[in-house]
């Protein structure tokens, strides 16, 4: 029972950080699995998502700041897509690449014009922040939210690519791009709706996860956005199940490193977990042998 | 004669830098037709599938379905200089369709390298095939306000599975399917997408003669119930004699000669390009 109420904070903490980085994950892992691209703006997106939110926060009310970070937070990302990837579409996919890494630095520098390089202070939900206790250990309604939310939506994403129309045209475009297009799919519209899906899952992951911390800066991003990565690569990158069992493997192992007293190795852990799984499985725990087509 | 012309590719050039993969290339296909299209191996036949579907803007020529301008095109850029077709400046328009507008407006396909979708199965490769007819959009398909259309497709889609002996198969991932059985998947996905030209490439390709007789016959019926032009590219020569009203041939890219089964088999530029010449 002691041990339970030792680690239990810890524990908890780790499903809720993991929830948040399986938010992220999963738009690394639909774009890769779509275009075959690594989308390094990604992370920065998300945090573009958090600064929205501190200046909506100041003159809206707080229910429609968070509509508006939804909503902003999925145009922008169609709209990255639409700017910088659309146009290199039959490029090498080199090119596309390291147009992500440039989206990447463009949204970061705009964040440090806008900010003028200042930790910007995060906008309280009174609701996610209120104290409860569970078994016996104290911790905050976002950390109980986090996991229930990240479940139910990774369940009605997978209902949404196992049953509906435009998740079988995604299956078939991840597929082969070319017969996809011969059979009347419009490839476009698939891709615009998986980074719909992926912005509009990184907003909601910003919500959460901010609300742990008080500040923002425009290099927030980096390290979340790291590590869904690391999580999308551990759990086999273009499978969305990898990805949300590879966030809370990172999420929970993090933090059972920090009540070991180990929080500076916690980092070095993620990406130490990165080397061996690239050296031991490469493909990842879900991913598929990618066998080139001849 | 008075025949209603469904395809109609005129002075089509497709050219890769240096090589010329068609050259000049004009065919027809009325409709009710079986067109077979032969040539020796890289004589351009795939090359002028993919002109057609949209894969590749032609450099030079012009596509029409139903006489409606589906791909034109003439040489630009660096092209220009390097361009080695004929009819350099007759056409002058630049309309390139995508291939899945191309595809909604009514042609079809299949593959030589059978290109089914992996990982989903027999009855979502045509359901797949079959989504662009309908109605509901993104999100009211997401949101289920469709069912009784979704439910129509569906049986649709058995339908077709019926005709083509794999109902038993449905749930069966497409890519475990006995080669022949995939072969006719691939038929029946590019039916699901309501054409009325149907490019089949090689379909008969690894089978044996039985089996290539009775796709001979399949191709027919299929005509029939479907009231569809097929434009097919084949070697076995039973299959294309067997069914063709008319055939084109290739080689080098260019038209050597067309005609009934008849004509072209007595031919003698064809089987100097199928056989070589006596010394």
């Amino acid at each position: 029972m002691e041990l339970v109420v030792k680690w239990l904070p810890y524990i908890l903490a780790g499903i809720s950080v993991g929830g948040q980085f399986a938010l992220i994950a999963i738009g690394y892992t639909m774009v890769y699995g779509i275009l075959r691209l690594i989308n390094f703006a990604h992370g920065d997106m998300f945090m573009i998502a958090g600064l929205i939110m501190v200046y909506m926060a100041t003159a809206l009310p707080l229910w429609m700041s968070v509509i508006l970070v939804l909503i902003i937070t999925v145009v922008l990302g169609c709209t990255i897509e639409r700017v910088a990837y659309r146009p290199l579409r039959q490029a090498p996919r080199m090119s596309i690449m390291i147009s992500a890494i440039g989206v990447s630095y463009f949204l970061q520098n705009m964040a440090l014009y806008v900010t003028g390089g200042l930790t910007r202070t995060y906008p309280t939900i009174e609701w996610l922040q209120k104290n409860i206790t569970i078994m016996g250990a104290s911790t905050k309604m976002v950390t109980l939210i986090t996991p229930v939310l990240t479940i139910v939506l990774v369940i009605a994403l997978v209902l949404l690519i196992k049953r509906t129309k435009i998740g079988m045209a995604m299956r078939a475009v991840s597929r082969d791009f070319e017969t996809s297009a011969l059979m009347g799919i419009d490839i476009n519209k698939v891709i615009t709706v998986t980074f719909i899906i992926g912005s509009f899952l990184a907003a909601v992951g910003s919500i959460l996860y901010f609300s742990n911390y008080t500040g923002i800066m425009p290099t927030s991003g980096s390290m979340p956005g790291l590590k869904a990565f690391v999580a999308a690569v551990f759990g086999g990158i273009g499978s969305i199940p990898g990805a949300v069992v590879g966030a809370f493997v990172i999420g929970i192992c993090e933090n059972i490193i920090k009540g070991l007293g180990l929080t500076t190795f916690s980092d070095a852990f993620t990406f130490v977990l990165l080397i061996v799984i690239l050296m031991v499985k490469p493909t990842g725990l879900f991913g598929e042998k990618n066998i080139d087509k001849v | 004669m008075n025949k209603e012309n469904v395809l109609r590719v005129s002075d089509i050039t497709m050219q890769f830098g240096g090589v010329v993969a068609v050259n000049n290339l004009s065919l027809e296909v009325n409709k009710g037709e079986i067109i077979g299209l032969i040539g020796p191996n890289g004589a351009g036949k795939t090359t002028a599938f993919n002109v057609i579907t949209g894969v590749y803007a032609p450099t030079n020529g012009m596509v029409e379905l139903n006489g409606s301008v589906i791909a034109e095109n003439h040489p630009q850029g660096k092209m220009k200089a390097q361009y080695k077709g004929e009819n350099a400046g007759k056409y002058t328009g630049k309309t390139v369709l995508t291939p899945d507008k191309i595809t909604k407006k009514g042609i079809a396909r299949t593959f030589q390298n059978i290109r089914l979708f992996k990982g989903m199965t027999v009855l979502e490769n045509v359901l797949v095939a079959m989504h662009m007819n309908m109605k509901a959009g993104v999100f009211g398909s997401a949101l289920r306000f469709n069912a009784a259309e979704e439910a129509k497709m569906r049986e649709e889609a058995m339908d077709l599975l019926r005709m083509f002996g794999l109902e038993g198969n449905k749930d069966d991932l497409a890519t475990s399917l006995p080669y022949g059985k995939q072969r006719h998947l691939e038929i029946a996905r590019a039916l699901a997408t309501k054409p009325q030209l149907l490019l089949l490439d090689e379909p008969a390709a690894g089978m044996n003669p039985q089996e290539s007789d009775e796709l001979m016959h399949l191709v027919g019926k299929i005509r029939e119930q479907f009231d569809l032009s097929v434009l097919m590219i084949e070697h076995h020569m039973q299959v294309i004699m067997g069914i063709c009203d008319r055939i084109y041939v290739l080689d080098y890219g260019a038209l050597i000669a067309e005609g009934n089964p008849e004509e072209i088999q007595n031919n003698p530029r064809v089987i100097e390009a199928y056989l070589g010449v006596d010394d």
